[in-house]
């Protein structure tokens, strides 16, 4: 998004200049002014309204509605007051799905933050084809996700799956893994494929981050004795807090509302084992057609979402004063 | 980027055009098509279905075309894949945009029929008759007939000859049987019996002819009588004798792993016929679904699509649409219908002589007779039911539950509001 504010500040120097002939001159161009902000902003602020605030707001009224199949053809929705939302979270699922989100969602950060910054620091070095290696690492981003969500659901196939297949041939499991028959593997399964898919995001931030690290400081470190440890521990890590946070909130929006890695991979399934509240939310909308529980249920996820990107906006104010 | 030194009058009162403009878009404003008025005299009606795949599209676009040409007016056929055809449908009908004649899988006709958009088909003097009992209940709202299949399906065995053969097996026909069998099948690299557990409608669909076959019933999920159909695909994957990976399996899925040579038998429908035949290395049979004991009947649930003439202002394109649905319903297109897409005719007796054409059909038109529609019980509460009977399989295969357990939880989710 564009921001307007270097455009306005331009067209008011001129205006300016302009307008300094005499104080009623200047009243006027300052209420033009006023006007002109205001019809700068309202492209953006409509844009807004109609196509981020109109939808939560029908979402958050679907909520408390009896939303059928029926409401799309009659239009009409009865009031149910908190009945979906006590009905969504008193249902047997309701516990186990938020275990899972959790699970899901630290797993992934953890393991994507891990080997992102891991990638970061090792394709800072210069070395041959480095740069290459770099963009190529970049692809899962390029990819479809329901592409690479087939690829790796046949890659994990109990049966026939090259990962099984692999593991029979170098004798590490006779039997094969049931990466996506077994409950507790699946979840391991999706976080695997998540990992793979958040790495991009996370090396290219981390990286963008390091190079602003200024080299001379490093020099200086070693003057001083530094080692790789030390240097990483003093100068690396505390420059690099800015892109931490950035990385670590947006990868936990993003990672709480995956839904496509976890349909294409496993439904959610076997029996519910990957289902987190995204998925759980979209089966109620699209698959029962329950408009109005899986409403209550999506803004429950909105809530939670919600509530880090304040944390994330908070730090971002914090580091910007200090 | 550069930037005007004063914002040009003009250029915002363009910009703010172009979001009223889209407001308008968004919120649908101007008429959509098919909103002629009465008076028109009718020339094209529009149909929608979810036939996509070659050579069904193909097929159905020559059916439609020559029964709009019998009726006096060109039909639009239009296709979308299976799954976004209710989402598509709903839009249309909060638009007011359904097309004129519109095709329904049979389990989802009375949750649209509940919502106002259907139009009775007896308005328009249709009358059906001879029709199965299955297909009829599955096509009925209220009393009143909302749809009619030209044709039907259901699920029948898919048996490897030469496996079969070369391990000294019969065909099975009890669930003892089907047990002993898939075990003598099953080789390294092959599995004796495959099957649709997936957590999806259509692994509820391959469930019930056990379910069905074994007295249990989808009002009381509960029963040892479906504990014990559900024991019977807990048993065959213990045993190692159906894979683990059947919870990932769609129908499609199944009928890959039987064709590669990866399982010897298969639960599956005929529409899978015309792909089995392209490859002359594999020699297949078809037989009823085993039943618990033997000389009973499976119970096995009725597939096909019905034809529907939804809400429209329009009465001359009702009219037309419904003389369309008529002609695709008579019994000489059932037959032809029947014959290109390897279904069953939905008139009894068209059946029967359909089953003395094609001998391969014979299997699946005696099963049809005593097909049992999935809304035929539960009607609009079908869902549901469905969404509990596939978890509880989910569960049990997985061992996470006892059969008994996850249908406990099935009963208790599918009666829950």
């Amino acid at each position: 998004m564009t921001d307007p504010s270097p455009v306005l500040r331009k067209g008011t120097g001129q205006d300016d200049g302009v307008a300094s002939a005499g104080h009623r001159g200047a009243a006027r161009s300052r209420s033009g002014e006023r006007l002109a902000q205001w019809m700068f902003i309202a492209p953006a602020a409509a844009y807004l309204l109609l196509f981020f605030g109109y939808p939560i707001l029908r979402n958050a009224v679907m909520s408390f509605q009896e939303y059928t199949t029926t409401t799309f053809y009659t239009g009409s929705a009865p009031f149910v007051g908190l009945r979906n939302y006590s009905e969504v979270l008193s249902s047997d699922l309701f516990s186990t799905t938020v275990a899972t989100t959790v699970l899901f969602t630290a797993g992934s950060i953890v393991g994507q933050f891990a080997l992102g910054l891991a990638f970061a620091l090792f394709f800072q070095r210069r070395f041959p084809l480095g740069g290459l290696l770099r963009s190529l690492l970049l692809l899962p981003w390029l990819l479809p996700l329901v592409v690479s969500g087939t690829t790796w659901k046949w890659m994990l196939d109990p049966d026939t799956g090259v990962v099984n297949a692999a593991l029979r041939g170098l004798h590490l499991s006779s039997s094969g893994v049931p990466w996506l028959t077994g409950p507790s593997q699946a979840l391991g399964s999706v976080i695997l494929v998540n990992i793979w898919v958040g790495i991009p995001f996370n090396t290219a931030i981390l990286y963008s981050g390091l190079r602003n690290i200024p080299a001379h400081l490093y020099e200086a470190a070693e003057l001083d004795g530094a080692g790789p440890v030390a240097s990483f521990r003093h100068i690396t890590w505390p420059l690099l807090r800015p892109q931490v946070g950035v990385v670590l909130v947006l990868g936990v929006v993003y990672t709480l509302k995956v839904l496509d890695i976890i349909l294409v991979v496993t439904g959610g399934g076997p029996a519910n084992a990957t289902d987190t509240i995204a998925t759980q939310a979209y089966a109620l909308s699209f698959q029962q057609f329950e408009f109005g529980r899986g409403a209550a249920l999506s803004n429950v996820l909105l809530v939670i979402s919600l509530t880090s990107a304040l944390v994330y906006l908070r730090a971002v104010q914090r580091a910007r004063n200090v | 980027m550069t930037s005007p030194a004063r914002p040009s009058v003009r250029r915002i009162a363009a910009l703010l055009t172009g979001t009223i403009t889209l407001v308008a878009a968004a919120t649908g404003c101007g008429g959509g098509p098919g909103a002629g008025s009465a008076t028109d005299k009718v020339t094209s009606i529009t149909a929608l279905d979810y036939y996509t795949d070659e050579p069904e599209h193909t097929q159905w676009d020559e059916m439609l075309t020559a029964c709009g040409r019998a009726a006096g007016v060109k039909v639009e056929q239009t296709s979308v894949p299976a799954a976004s055809l209710i989402p598509k449908v709903l839009r249309q009908a909060s638009s007011r945009t359904l097309p004129d004649l519109l095709m329904l899988d049979n389990p989802d006709l009375q949750q649209i029929a509940r919502t106002g958009a259907l139009t009775p088909l007896d308005q328009y003097g249709i009358q059906p008759r001879g029709y199965a009992k299955g297909i009829l209940s599955a096509g009925t709202y209220r009393g009143k007939v909302y749809g009619l299949a030209p044709y039907v399906s259901t699920v029948a065995l898919f048996y490897n000859k030469d496996m079969l053969a070369r391990a000294g097996v019969a065909v099975p026909r009890t669930w003892g049987e089907l047990k002993t069998a898939a075990t003598k099948l099953t080789r390294p690299g092959r599995y004796g019996m495959a099957v649709d557990a997936n957590a999806t409608f259509e692994g509820t669909w391959q469930f019930l002819p056990f379910l069905w076959s074994n007295g249990g019933d989808e009002r009381r999920l509960d029963t040892p009588q479906a504990a014990q159909a559900l024991q019977l695909w807990v048993d065959l994957v213990k045993s190692g004798s159906m894979s683990r990976s059947v919870l990932n399996w769609t129908q499609a899925d199944v009928h890959d792993q039987f064709v590669a040579g990866r399982t010897a038998m298969m639960i599956n429908g005929p529409w899978r016929i015309p792909a089995l035949n392209t490859d002359k290395d594999l020699h297949w049979g078809v037989a009823p679904i085993p039943v618990p004991r033997a000389g009973q009947t499976p119970v096995t649930p009725l597939g096909g699509e019905v034809w529907t003439v939804p809400q429209s202002p329009s009465e001359a394109r009702r009219a037309k649409a419904a003389q369309v649905l008529a002609c695709l319903n008579n019994s000489s297109n059932m037959l032809t219908l029947a014959r290109q897409h390897f279904t069953v005719p939905s008139r009894t007796t068209v059946a029967a002589r359909h089953a003395e054409q094609v001998p391969t059909m014979s299997v699946f038109a005696r099963s049809v007779a005593a097909a049992r529609a999935r809304t035929s019980q539960l009607g609009v509460r079908w869902p549901k039911a469905a969404t509990g009977i596939y978890t509880a399989i989910q569960s049990a295969l997985t061992g996470e539950q006892t059969p008994a357990e996850a249908l406990k939880a099935a009963q208790r989710f599918a009666t829950g509001d």
